[in-house]
């Protein structure tokens, strides 16, 4: 179980502080799939480094499976099971692909077949792939789909992924929610998806929606989606002219 | 020969050697001869003037090996050492070479090698050469090789050097001469570290038409190190030639990579690229959400990228 108490991030600048998440409390069950959304800027990102370890809170504790890993470092916390598909993945010269899977699964004898097996969940041929090195030489949309497929070789019992559909086409990405969907049903892992994907959004079992730093709405995927699209047409001038939105 | 647990630990590093080498080999140690086989095909002589071998393979030889690793165990020890390679035509052999130090005194180590490769009409070459140094004396281990290559037509060279760790001072230069059609590769990887030194300059002619000339550099300077690269390819022809250098720095260490592409001719096509950055943080925290330390990150990062 994962539980944010009181989490707060503030960063300074010339004028002041900048408040970017405030006072954020959430609890999350084992094996659940949680998808946080919300407009660009809202702190969604910033929430789920937190929880990674990738950003340090100005306040608050993070409490996973009871334990307090406010203060541990990122490596420590991808050793207690959590695990992080970043939005925009690094590129390695010299690093290929059945390298990374293989550093990510924790196995040093990690089978062909089971690199496969990651890449294949992905939309990716292994054949095509493995030997490749994970630089420059790859699309945006490859390099998105092996992060996912890191992630998938890790097994982590806590996955995040950050705008996991971000770059990848309409294809891949019917296969990637299947892949979800999968992982889901088996029960294996709590997954925390940051989206703004109705296909996805409506794979969870619990939608937060993250604006402004604040948690502003939580629900099922029903209860929340007709908010997400009243919030989208109110903040927008055109569609609001004359008081009715159209 | 390989009498001592030093010799062997030389070779395994330097020419991934464990036991007797099969196929054609010269052993030189601390300046003397500690091995020596020709084959059928493949024939090994002392030079009579000077210090150094001829290695002669008869053409049309295929698929084997030869192995000339060089190693040095005493200190105080200053050797330059010429080597020359005849390839026949319609060959297609690896020559191994490599040179360990290993210096435990106060003294200077060095060794200078010219290899010089003369490679008949269409024949194939992988040559490999590895540089390494140990020992906790405070002496120094120097290296500074010349490998000179003439391709005729059709003929072709892979040549990877490495050199990880442990040399203190190396000035290298390689020169390829490709005649047409030829095909010249070379790929370098260099790790530095300490305040150690290191100097490469490369020069692949491009003078017959249908000539290709390639060069991949990857190295990283560590602590107060420096490198200097001056790769140059010339096109002389209609030809194709790439020059590629990327290096890692680190700590307080400098890097110079100066690339320079020169056409004499208008059928010529070259490109150079060149790139110097230090290993970028989110490279670290990605392997870091993969349960890596900082350190083991760094080591990972620097073995793919000088792998």
């Amino acid at each position: 179980m994962l539980e944010l108490k009181g989490i707060g991030y503030t960063v300074r600048e010339a004028d002041g502080e900048l408040g970017i998440l405030n006072d954020i409390s959430l609890t999350i069950d084992d094996h659940r799939l949680v998808v946080f959304t919300g407009p660009n800027g809202g702190g969604k990102t910033t929430l789920a480094k937190i929880i990674m370890g990738l950003v340090k809170p100005t306040s608050g504790r993070i409490l996973w499976n009871g334990q307090d890993i406010t203060d541990l470092g990122i490596t420590e916390r991808a050793k207690l099971g959590i695990s992080y598909g970043f939005q925009q993945p690094p590129r390695f010269k010299g690093l290929t692909v059945r390298s990374l899977l293989t550093i990510a699964s924790g196995d040093g004898k990690l089978s062909k077949d089971r690199c496969c097996q990651y890449l294949t969940k992905v939309g990716l041929c292994a054949n095509d792939y493995l030997d490749r090195e994970v630089d420059v030489s790859l699309s945006g949309g490859e390099v998105k789909r092996i992060e996912i497929a890191s992630i998938l070789a890790r097994g982590s019992e806590l996955m995040i992924f950050d705008e996991p559909e971000a770059g990848i086409d309409l294809w891949s990405f019917a296969r990637l929610t299947e892949t979800f969907e999968q992982i889901h049903a088996e029960g294996r892992a709590t997954m925390i998806i940051i989206s703004h994907q109705e296909r996805i959004i409506s794979l969870a079992d619990e939608v937060v929606v993250v604006g402004d730093g604040e948690i502003r709405h939580r629900g099922s995927a029903q209860e929340i989606l007709p908010k997400i699209l009243a919030d989208t047409t109110s903040i927008c001038p055109v569609l609001t002219k004359g008081g009715v939105s159209k | 020969m390989m009498d001592t647990e030093v010799d062997r630990e030389l070779l395994e590093k330097i020419a991934d050697l464990i036991g007797k080498p099969v196929g054609a080999f010269n052993i030189r140690k601390d300046t003397g001869c500690d091995g020596r086989q020709s084959t059928d095909h493949i024939k090994i002589t002392g030079k009579d003037d000077k210090p150094g071998i001829d290695i002669r393979v008869l053409p049309g030889t295929k698929g084997e090996t030869c192995h000339i690793p060089v190693i040095i165990t005493k200190p105080g020890i200053s050797e330059m050492v010429y080597n020359d390679f005849y390839i026949g035509e319609d060959s297609d052999v690896d020559i191994v070479a490599g040179c360990g130090i290993h210096n435990c005194g106060s003294e200077t180590s060095r060794h200078d090698g010219i290899h010089t490769f003369y490679v008949g009409k269409n024949s194939r070459v992988h040559y490999s050469e590895k540089h390494y140094g140990e020992g906790d004396g405070t002496g120094g281990r120097i290296m500074n090789p010349q490998t000179i290559v003439y391709l005729e037509e059709g003929a072709s060279i892979q040549m990877d050097t490495t050199q990880i760790r442990g040399i203190d001072s190396t000035k290298r230069y390689t020169k390829i001469v490709c005649g047409p059609g030829a095909e010249a590769v070379i790929t370098e990887r260099l790790l530095t570290h300490g305040d150690q030194v290191a100097e490469s300059d490369m020069e692949i002619v491009l003078d017959g038409n249908d000539s290709k000339g390639r060069v991949i550099s990857r190295s990283v300077a560590q602590g107060s190190s420096s490198q200097i690269f001056r790769p140059l390819v010339v096109g002389n022809a209609r030809c194709f030639g790439h020059v590629q250098c990327d290096s890692i720095i680190m700590g307080t260490a400098t890097i110079r990579s100066v690339p320079e592409i020169a056409a004499n001719s208008t059928e010529a096509q070259l490109i150079h690229e060149a790139a110097i950055g230090k290993i970028a943080g989110d490279q670290l925290l990605k392997l870091q959400t993969l349960g890596l330390t900082e350190e083991e990150a760094e080591d990972r990062i620097l073995k793919g990228f000088l792998a």
